[in-house]
């Protein structure tokens, strides 16, 4: 086993360090990898009921609850909780903050052992099978063989999808939420717009920001503007806002006139209070360079063969114009021809996007379903 | 794909009957998954599904079935060559925009294929049209012509025909009613394509 350092931050917060140098994608290796981490409800007896939850972009480890950072709820309360589809009563739920995160993972804002600063642009490029494999060390250290579930919507999809290709044998079921498993020309384009603004901002200082003291708070706030868009449906930002006007008349200024912009301008600061630059630009990369197939000439059932034997669940929403349903139809597509267990469904919502953080009920029947069957299965 | 709202239970019972204990089965046009659960249940299959409308699927998810939201017609040539050992299209050929792909691709996927369809050339079919001169509405057909989602409707003899076209051997048929059990039937006996209300047959591809 190895060695766990236990730090409580709040009930179940915890950090693993890794006892070996974690090996990557671009051939270098990071020594003294932490990974911050929480879990909810009781491994039994077997070791058979645990699900690890990937997070979003942006997402952290406190997927059930109160982030001390920012005082705000766990992210996903309608999916996460007593009698909900992750079920802490039921089973043992674990959710880690990134490699290249920065909630306590190791990250460009972590210290370089080797010069006792701050990582800055010195830190690795990472991928989102880096990531995936630093969670794997952390469910070998918590004694944990096979996962019954990987479950994760957006960049946790893709996570969980190189999961699937690298360690099939380690997981019953999977669950991908509103996914891709490759990023497109639009998706890196929008991610290149976010990093474009972070590295304009003066105060970012060629990514060495830390070590000076200042922080690149106005491109960060503007990278998380133009991706909040993405996350949203043109009908439902129509919808919450239109052309509704902050104060009764037009300033004939640049100031905020229009709610959304407002919106948008509050987004981007609480952005930045809970966000780190270097975070966001080293994480977006890792988003860019995704793509499962690569490694197969582009067939992605040739990526999946090895995950035969797992019960798959693939959701997508009807107003997603971020991570669409032809996304998810080619995973589905790819796992039937793979011979996978696959389900899928095209959710209805106009919500776009971030509809898979919301209280969708469709979701929830679905995946309480899903869960059901795939438990029964498994004897739990 | 809609199933026509009648003959749906003694359909499904004599489906069930035609498939081997814990066989792996694909039920193409699933709806909600009543077909899937009663296979599951009573006869301990491995079951997929593959049905179009979003709520059908939710409906299938939420009862632990493994469905796929998709197209018969479009969907079909995703999966690999003898996945299954029966491939079911329950009252859903005549929905179909290409019936013969269809059924090509059925007999790809699976060992068998298990059909069902309404018979156009049932007796009160023909009565309708020959007495009132419109579209027929019986209780094997329901819905007006401007509603219905059916685009290829067939004879017993049409199918028959298709069959033989495609070197389709018919292993068994049944002829289906709305208010009682299948009865065992010769689908080529003469006066059959009058008295079947709706067919099931089990096809496998002729050696």
């Amino acid at each position: 086993m190895s060695l766990v350092l236990e730090t409580p931050v709040d009930g179940p917060a915890r950090t693993l360090r890794l006892p070996a140098p974690l090996r990557l994608d671009s051939g270098q290796s990071l020594e003294g990898v932490e990974i911050a981490y929480c879990t909810y409800g009781t491994l039994n007896a077997t070791r058979s009921n645990a699900i690890l939850i990937c997070h979003a972009l942006t997402g952290d480890q406190f997927v059930a609850s109160t982030n001390p950072s920012t005082g705000r709820p766990g992210w996903w309360p309608a999916m996460v909780g007593p009698g909900k589809p992750l079920d802490p009563d039921r089973y043992f739920i674990i959710c880690a903050n990134i490699l290249g995160g920065c909630m306590g993972s190791t990250g460009p804002g972590a210290t370089d052992p080797k010069t006792g600063a701050p990582y800055g642009l010195s830190f690795p490029v990472i991928t989102i099978a880096d990531m995936a494999r630093a969670q794997a060390e952390l469910v070998t250290a918590l004694g944990i063989d096979s996962l019954f579930l990987v479950v994760g919507g957006s960049m946790g999809g893709m996570i969980a999808l190189e999961w699937v290709k690298c360690f099939p044998e380690r997981m019953f079921a999977c669950a991908l939420i509103a996914t891709a498993a490759r990023h497109s020309a639009q998706n890196i384009a929008f991610h290149e717009v976010g990093r474009q603004a972070i590295m304009a901002d003066p105060d970012w200082r060629g990514g060495d920001y830390a070590k000076l003291g200042v922080r690149p708070e106005k491109g960060l706030a503007v990278a998380r503007m133009a991706a909040h868009i993405t996350y949203l449906s043109e009908q439902a930002l129509q919808r919450k806002f239109g052309r509704e006007l902050q104060s009764k008349a037009l300033s004939f200024g640049f100031d905020a006139d229009f709610q959304v912009e407002s919106y948008l301008r509050h987004q981007g600061q609480a952005f930045v209070d809970r966000f780190d630059a270097n975070s966001y630009l080293y994480i977006t990369r890792a988003m860019d360079y995704f793509d499962l197939a690569q490694s197969h000439d582009g067939r992605l059932a040739d990526a999946l063969t090895a995950a035969q034997d797992v019960r798959f669940c693939v959701l997508s929403f009807t107003s997603d114009w971020l991570y669409p349903t032809t996304e998810s139809r080619r995973i589905v597509r790819a796992l039937n021809a793979a011979g996978a267990q696959a389900s899928f469904v095209e959710i209805r919502s106009d919500k776009g996007h971030d509809a898979f953080l919301l209280d969708e009920p469709v979701m929830r029947e679905v995946l309480d379903g899903f869960l059901a069957s795939a438990a029964k299965a498994r004897g739990l | 794909m809609t199933r026509s709202a009648a003959a749906i239970r003694e359909d499904f019972r004599a489906i069930a009957n035609m498939v081997a204990d814990g066989s792996k089965v694909l039920d193409v046009g699933c709806g909600t998954g009543e077909l899937l659960q009663l296979l599951r249940d009573e006869k301990c299959v491995d079951g997929r599904g593959l049905e179009i409308s979003s709520d059908g699927v939710s409906a299938c998810l939420a009862k632990g079935l493994a469905v796929i939201q998709g197209d018969a017609d479009r969907d079909l040539a995703d999966y690999p060559p003898l996945r299954f050992d029966y491939a079911i299209l329950s009252q859903t050929l005549q929905a179909t925009h290409a019936p013969k792909e269809v059924l090509t691709h059925l007999l790809r996927l699976a060992e068998r294929a298990i059909v069902s369809f309404p018979n156009v050339a049932h007796w009160r079919v023909r009565g309708s049209l020959m007495w009132s001169g419109r579209m027929p509405e019986t209780r094997a057909l329901p819905v007006a012509w401007y509603e219905t989602p059916n685009i290829h409707l067939c004879t017993l003899r049409d199918f028959t025909d298709l069959c033989a076209e495609l070197g389709v051997e018919i292993e068994a048929s049944a002829a289906l009613y709305a208010d009682r059990p299948a009865r065992p039937m010769d689908a080529m006996g003469p006066f059959e394509n009058l008295r079947a209300e709706a067919a099931l047959f089990l096809l496998r591809k002729g050696r």
